[in-house]
C-alpha cells in the first residue's frame, strides 16, 4: 500500500504554488512535510485530501492513477485528513464525535425503517478502537468540550485512523499543544504508523518531526528541495534545508527516477 | 485549548458526570419553577385547581408545544423559525377555505372525510412553508433570521388575502367535536394527540440517527460537512418538521373555536421560541431537550391562563411571554459565563 504524487503542478492566476512536486508515502511509514509559510504545504495537503485539483500532475495508489475530485472520494481510496481545527462537536460526547458521519444503526426494522442508532455497538467499538491505539482519553461518555487540548487531538487522530485504510494526513497535530500532550500525540502517530497506515506528518515544529518521521520531504517554493533520512538529521541541518542555506544536489536522484 | 496540560484522569470524569448532571439539574430546575407558580396561582386564585381550569390550561398548551416541539429541532440544529404562527394562521386559513368554500356543505363528502381533507390540508400547508423555509436556508444561504422573518411576512399576509381578513366558520363540525371532546371528563383529545407527537419526538431526537446529526449539526456544521453528511438535506427537514407540526397545530386551533382565523397564530412564534429556551436549549445550537420543552410549555401556558384567572388584563399576557423570555436567555447565558471561567 502506497501513496505517490508524480510530477504535480498547481498554478493560482500565473502563481506557481506548486511545481513539478513529486513525493511518496508507504504503508506504516511517517512521512514529514516541511517547509517555511507559503511554501506550498497547505496547498499540497488540500491537493492529497481532494480539497484542490492539481493543475497538471497526477495521484498514484498502489500503482493505479487516482483522481481526487472531493474529500469524499479522497477518503474512499483511503486517504483522511485531519485538519487543525479537528472538527469535533464540542458538546457531543466522544462516542458521537467518533461515529460522525458513520453511525452504526440497529439491526432489523428499528434500524432499518426507524433508523435508530445502535448506541452498545458504538460505544464498545469505540473503547476497543481507543484501546488499540492505546489512547489516554477519561471516558468515552465524556463530552469533548471537557477533554484538554491534547486529548482532542487524541480523538481527532484516533477517529480518522480507524476509519483510514491507506494515507492519515496530519495538519500541525502538536502545535497548540503542551510538552507532555505533544509526546502523547507523537506516541499515537508512531502507533498509527505500526498499524500499517502511511502517516504524512505537516508541521513547523522540527523537533517533532525528527522525533516521529522515518523520512522528510523539505518543501521550497512549491518545489521539494530534499528528500531526507531522519535518522541522520538534526533540526539545525533541516533548517538549513527549509532556509535554503543548505542545498541538496538531487540531480543524480532524479535521474535515478528517471531511468526507472 | 482550554485544559491544563496532563489534566488528572479523576478531574476530568467528574467534569463529564458534572455535564449529565447539567442537563438533569436543568429540568429539575425548569420544573420548580412550574410547580413555584402554580403554588402562587392556587394560593391566588380558588380558580386555578379545578377541572375546568385543567381543561383550558392542557388544550392551550397542546398549541403552543406542538410549535415548540418544531422550534425545538430547529433550534438545536442552530436556526430559528419565526414563521410558525403566521404558518398556522395559513394553513388553517388555506384548510378552512377549502372545506367552507368547495367541500361544504359536506353532503356528498360527509362531515368526517371533510375534516380529513381539511386535516391533511393545513398539515400540507404547513410542510410546504416550512420547505420552503428550508430550502431558502439551506441552498439559498439566507440566514435563517431572515428567511423565515420574511415567510412570516408571507403567510401572514397570503392568510388575510384569502378572506379579506374575515373568519371562516361553518367548517365541518367533526373538527369542534373532536377538538372539544374531553376523554373521561379529563383528558382533551388534542392532548392525546400531542402527547403521541411528543412521544415520536422524544424518541427521534434521542435515539436515532437524524436526531444525533440534528444536534451535530448545531454543535458543528463544518464538522458534519467535512464528514461527508448532506447538511442541506437535513436543514430542509428540520424546518419541515417545524412547519408540518405548525398545521397540525392549525387544525386544533380551529377545533378549539370551531372557525378558521387569519389570527390564529398571532405571537405564537414568540411563545414557542420562549417554550424552547426556557426548556434549556442553546439558541447557539447543540444543546436541548424535548422533555426540556414539554416543561417550557406548561410554564407558558399556566403564566397565560394563570393571568387571565387573577383578572390581568390579556396584554398583559404577551409582555409576561416576552419577559419570561429574556429572562431565560439571561439566566442561561449567565450560566455559560460561569461554566466558561471554572
Amino acid at each position: 500500500m502506497s501513496l505517490e504524487v508524480r510530477e504535480i503542478s498547481r498554478t493560482f492566476g500565473g502563481v506557481n504554488a506548486l511545481s513539478n512536486v513529486n513525493f511518496d508515502v508507504k504503508a506504516g511509514e511517517v512521512v514529514g512535510l516541511v517547509g517555511d509559510n507559503g511554501a506550498g504545504k497547505s496547498t499540497l495537503l488540500k491537493i492529497l485530501s481532494g480539497a484542490l485539483q492539481p493543475t497538471s500532475g497526477h495521484i498514484v495508489a498502489d500503482g493505479e492513477e487516482v483522481t481526487f475530485t472531493t474529500p469524499h472520494v479522497a477518503r474512499e481510496h483511503g486517504v483522511s485528513a485531519v485538519y487543525q481545527d479537528l472538527a469535533l462537536a464540542p458538546q457531543r460526547d466522544v462516542v458521537s464525535n467518533f461515529f460522525l458521519g458513520k453511525e452504526v444503526l440497529r439491526t432489523g426494522v428499528s434500524g432499518t425503517v426507524f433508523r435508530r442508532l445502535d448506541r452498545p455497538a458504538m460505544r464498545s467499538k469505540v473503547i476497543s478502537e481507543l484501546a488499540r491505539l492505546k489512547t489516554n482519553l477519561p471516558s468515552v461518555d465524556v463530552e469533548v468540550r471537557n477533554l484538554s487540548g491534547g486529548q482532542r487531538q487524541t480523538l481527532a487522530i484516533a477517529r480518522a485512523a480507524s476509519w483510514c485504510e491507506r494515507v492519515l494526513l496530519l495538519d500541525e497535530p502538536t502545535s497548540a499543544l503542551g510538552v507532555a500532550q505533544q509526546a502523547e500525540v507523537l506516541q499515537l502517530i508512531t502507533r498509527v504508523a505500526e498499524s500499517g497506515i502511511g502517516v504524512i506528518f505537516i508541521s513547523h515544529q522540527m523537533k517533532d518531526v525528527l522525533a516521529v518521521c522515518d523520512r522528510i520531504f523539505v518543501l521550497r517554493l512549491g518545489r521539494i528541495v530534499a528528500e531526507l533520512d531522519a535518522r541522520e538529521l538534526d533540526a539545525e541541518t533541516l533548517i538549513g534545508y527549509i532556509t535554503g542555506a543548505i542545498v541538496q544536489d538531487r540531480s543524480s536522484e532524479n535521474l535515478e527516477r528517471n531511468t526507472l | 485549548m482550554t485544559a491544563t496540560t496532563a489534566a488528572p484522569q479523576t478531574a476530568t470524569t467528574r467534569l463529564s458526570a458534572y455535564g449529565t448532571r447539567i442537563g438533569r439539574s436543568r429540568n429539575a430546575l425548569t420544573a420548580g419553577v412550574l410547580l413555584a407558580i402554580c403554588i402562587l396561582f392556587t394560593i391566588l386564585s380558588p380558580y386555578f385547581l379545578t377541572q375546568a381550569n385543567w381543561l383550558n390550561t392542557s388544550t392551550t398548551m397542546t398549541q403552543i408545544l406542538l410549535l415548540g416541539l418544531g422550534q425545538t429541532f430547529v433550534i438545536i440544529s442552530r436556526g430559528i423559525d419565526l414563521s410558525v404562527g403566521a404558518n398556522l394562521s395559513l394553513s388553517g386559513m388555506v384548510a378552512g377555505a377549502f372545506m367552507t368554500g368547495v367541500l361544504a356543505p359536506y353532503e356528498s363528502v360527509g362531515e368526517v372525510p371533510s375534516a380529513l381533507i381539511g386535516a391533511a390540508l393545513a398539515i400540507g400547508t404547513g410542510l410546504l412553508v416550512g420547505i420552503i423555509n428550508g430550502l431558502l436556508i439551506a441552498f439559498l444561504r439566507i440566514p435563517a433570521f431572515v428567511a423565515t422573518l420574511g415567510m412570516l411576512g408571507v403567510c401572514s399576509g397570503a392568510s388575510y388575502l384569502l378572506t379579506n381578513g374575515q373568519s371562516l366558520s361553518g367548517i365541518p363540525t367533526a373538527i369542534g367535536t373532536a377538538g372539544n371532546y374531553n376523554i373521561l371528563g379529563w383528558i382533551p383529545v388534542p392532548v392525546i394527540v400531542t402527547a403521541i407527537v411528543v412521544a415520536v419526538a422524544i424518541y427521534v431526537l434521542s435515539q436515532t440517527r437524524f436526531g444525533e446529526r440534528t444536534y451535530m449539526l448545531g454543535d458543528n456544521p463544518d464538522a458534519v460537512v467535512r464528514a461527508g453528511i448532506n447538511d442541506r438535506r437535513h436543514l430542509v427537514a428540520v424546518y419541515a418538521i417545524s412547519g408540518a407540526l405548525a398545521g397540525l397545530a392549525a387544525i386544533i386551533a380551529m377545533g378549539r373555536l370551531a372557525s378558521a382565523s387569519p389570527t390564529a397564530g398571532a405571537n405564537a412564534e414568540l411563545q414557542a421560541i420562549a417554550t424552547v429556551v426556557i426548556g434549556g436549549a442553546s439558541l447557539y445550537g447543540g444543546r436541548g431537550t424535548i422533555f426540556g420543552t414539554v416543561l417550557g410549555a406548561a410554564i407558558v401556558t399556566v403564566l397565560l391562563t394563570g393571568l387571565i384567572i387573577i383578572q390581568v388584563p390579556p396584554f398583559w399576557q404577551v409582555i409576561t411571554v416576552g419577559v419570561v423570555l429574556i429572562t431565560a436567555v439571561f439566566l442561561d447565558q449567565q450560566k455559560e459565563l460561569r461554566a466558561a471561567k471554572r
